[in-house]
């Protein structure tokens, strides 16, 4: 009791705690919720606020320097490293990239992953099979996947020219043209992680009220009515969220990038990240890339927050 | 689509095409993947002929050779240690921070539970340089806790909320009436909460590991020796050595990708249910 008490007792925590705890037993149990609070939490706390938390607020300090990381930051040069990273053309490229992978996540594979998990929520033989099928690529490490893509786009090798000569044409180096290197890391994407998106509709389509969609037939709605006026509104909430995980995932992309095509050719294929790698981490320009993980941060932040706010209030 | 035989004619137009439509995506999903297969079997020559199909002649030799160089199993042994270290430190820091969070009314539990899930809003590449700088600064650099330790931080705030969502459901009257009966919290988390909590454990466990095992960028940062190279750095680095060689990138490929194939075989209600549960990629 004695000292952990006092302890307890003497902190405003402690105090707090005693007056707004409805705990039945006292006495013994605060003492044990002492002793839990100060070796449960710790941990966890600590190495997140090492690891997540401070580094994020040293990113905001670093970007004020000019600095190569070596030594101590003393080159203070305010916002322009802000500046260096809004005058680069390849952010604006990188920004434009992360906006189709969004516009191609929206358009493309959100509707392709709805579609096959109407169809394989029902129950026949190899429904299960189809559903594991598809949500392998999502699990294999995204460089195996940009590496299989690799191949499969080789100009010399690959599956795409080999179907490219059967018809006598000369195979394209799809990765490596500013015009299609784009177009191929977008299709690999839809690839890897369509399935993911259709496993979280069929999560939903399970736990969805049957008797509702009876219902509808029953009062002489065709399949396609109840499709589109019952199920579709029932998915609603899954439907937002497969949008936000789609766009936190566009806005976190990058090892995909890094074996298909770097980033290039001349920066067409750039994603925030592979950007902030590319010119920052690789070339140890601490503040400039420091400055692209804060503009990174505030549009994560900023769209995390408002799409919450907009679209999820009630999750 | 075999229901279909019992309520509707063999040949109903709707059933062909969605038949037609699953067999088309099934196609898109299988090809690259099995044409990476089967290409680590075949000669370069071959390869470039017959990227598609079956080997004419099976060249064991490139899996063999794979198989009985060292560089294969320092790879996976590589990423076995990093990603056991982090799903450890993970669920044992998670699990206890859960723990507190469900069970311990404290003066302010729900600002520290936020506080841990602004994890959740951005990824770490935001922050690569500075925790370069702290990892370096900690004298972690080009060790396996360098790479682990950061994975952890960033896998707490998901894990933390999953563990926690589960603790709670855990009927608050038997804490009450272990309590009384002496038990401390401790013994209670250690001896009903933590056996009770397998299935969360396994998801979290399973989630956390496939993240850090497929994981690049924060082993590329930290890491410089080869050595100490996790399987993604390493088949990146195996790819610019043997840069056409194609057969022989295509057997390492399938040769690192099949222990996260076979883990999903034998694990897969748990990573299906964690990581659609959790995932913040996609």
């Amino acid at each position: 009791m004695t000292v952990a008490r006092r302890i307890a007792i003497a902190s405003p925590m402690g105090v707090a705690g005693e007056t707004t705890a409805q705990v039945a037993v006292r006495g013994p149990s605060w003492d044990g919720r002492f002793t839990v609070l100060i070796l449960f939490l710790p941990p966890a706390l600590l190495l997140f606020t090492l690891f997540v938390v401070l580094p994020i607020g040293e990113a905001a300090w670093y970007s004020g320097f000019n600095w190569n990381g070596f030594g101590r930051p003393t080159n203070w040069i305010g916002f322009d490293n802000y500046r260096f990273v809004l005058e680069t053309r390849a952010f604006w490229l990188a920004l434009r990239n992360n906006g189709l992978i969004i516009a191609v996540s929206l358009a493309v594979q959100l509707p392709l992953a709805l579609t096959l998990a109407l169809m394989l929520a029902e129950r026949f033989r190899g429904a299960v099979a189809l559903r594991m099928l598809f949500f392998m690529p999502y699990i294999l490490a995204e460089i195996a996947t940009g590496l299989i893509f690799s191949f499969v786009y080789d100009g010399d090798y690959g599956l795409v020219a080999s179907i490219w000569r059967t018809f006598g044409a000369e195979p394209p180096h799809l990765l490596a043209s500013t015009d299609t290197a784009m177009l191929a890391v977008l299709i690999v994407i839809v690839w890897k992680y369509f399935g993911f998106h259709m496993m979280l509709f069929i999560a939903a389509l399970q736990s969805l009220d049957k008797s509702l969609v009876e219902a509808a037939r029953i009062d002489g709605a065709t399949r396609s009515q109840a499709l589109r006026h019952v199920v579709i509104p029932l998915l609603y909430p899954t439907i937002r969220l497969s949008v936000f995980f789609a766009i936190v995932g566009s806005l976190q992309l990058f090892d995909l990038v890094m074996p298909l095509t770097r980033g290039g050719p001349a920066d067409s294929s750039n994603t925030m990240v592979s950007f902030l790698y590319n010119n920052g981490i690789s070339r140890m320009r601490v503040g400039y890339g420091s400055a692209i993980g804060v503009i990174l941060f505030v549009i994560c932040v900023t769209f995390a927050f408002t799409y919450k706010r907009w679209f999820m209030r009630d999750e | 689509m075999s229901s279909a035989e019992t309520t509707r004619a063999p040949f109903d137009p709707v059933v062909l095409f969605k038949a037609a439509f699953l067999a088309v995506v099934a196609i898109f999903v299988l090809v690259p993947l099995l044409a990476t297969l089967l290409g680590g079997f075949k000669s370069l020559g071959e390869l470039r002929v017959n990227p598609f199909g079956w080997p004419t002649h099976w060249e064991w030799q490139n899996y063999a050779d794979i198989l009985f160089s060292g560089r294969y199993w320092q790879l996976l042994r590589n990423s076995l240690i990093i990603s056991t270290l982090t799903v450890t430190l993970t669920l044992i820091t998670a699990s206890m921070a859960a723990f507190t969070f469900a069970h311990v009314k404290f003066y302010g539990s729900s600002m520290l539970l936020s506080y841990l899930t602004l994890g959740l809003l951005f990824p770490a590449a935001t922050a690569v340089l500075p925790l370069f700088i702290k990892v370096r600064d900690l004298g972690l650099l080009d060790t396996y806790f360098g790479v682990a330790l950061p994975q952890v931080a960033f896998s707490l705030a998901m894990s933390v909320l999953l563990l926690r969502r589960f603790f709670r459901d855990i009927p608050h009257e038997l804490l009450e009436a272990a309590l009384v009966d002496g038990c401390s919290y401790i013994k209670f988390f250690r001896y009903v909460t933590l056996p009770l909590s397998r299935p969360i454990l396994a998801t979290v466990g399973t989630i956390t590991f496939v993240n850090s095992w497929n994981a690049y960028l924060l082993p590329l940062v930290m890491l410089n020796t080869d050595a100490l190279y996790p399987w993604p750095l390493g088949i990146m680095i195996y790819q610019g050595e043997y840069s056409s060689e194609w057969h022989l990138i295509l057997a390492f490929i399938t040769l690192t990708i099949l222990p996260t194939i076979i883990l999903f075989l034998l694990a897969q209600k748990h990573i299906v249910a964690g990581l659609t549960a959790g995932a913040v990629k996609g």
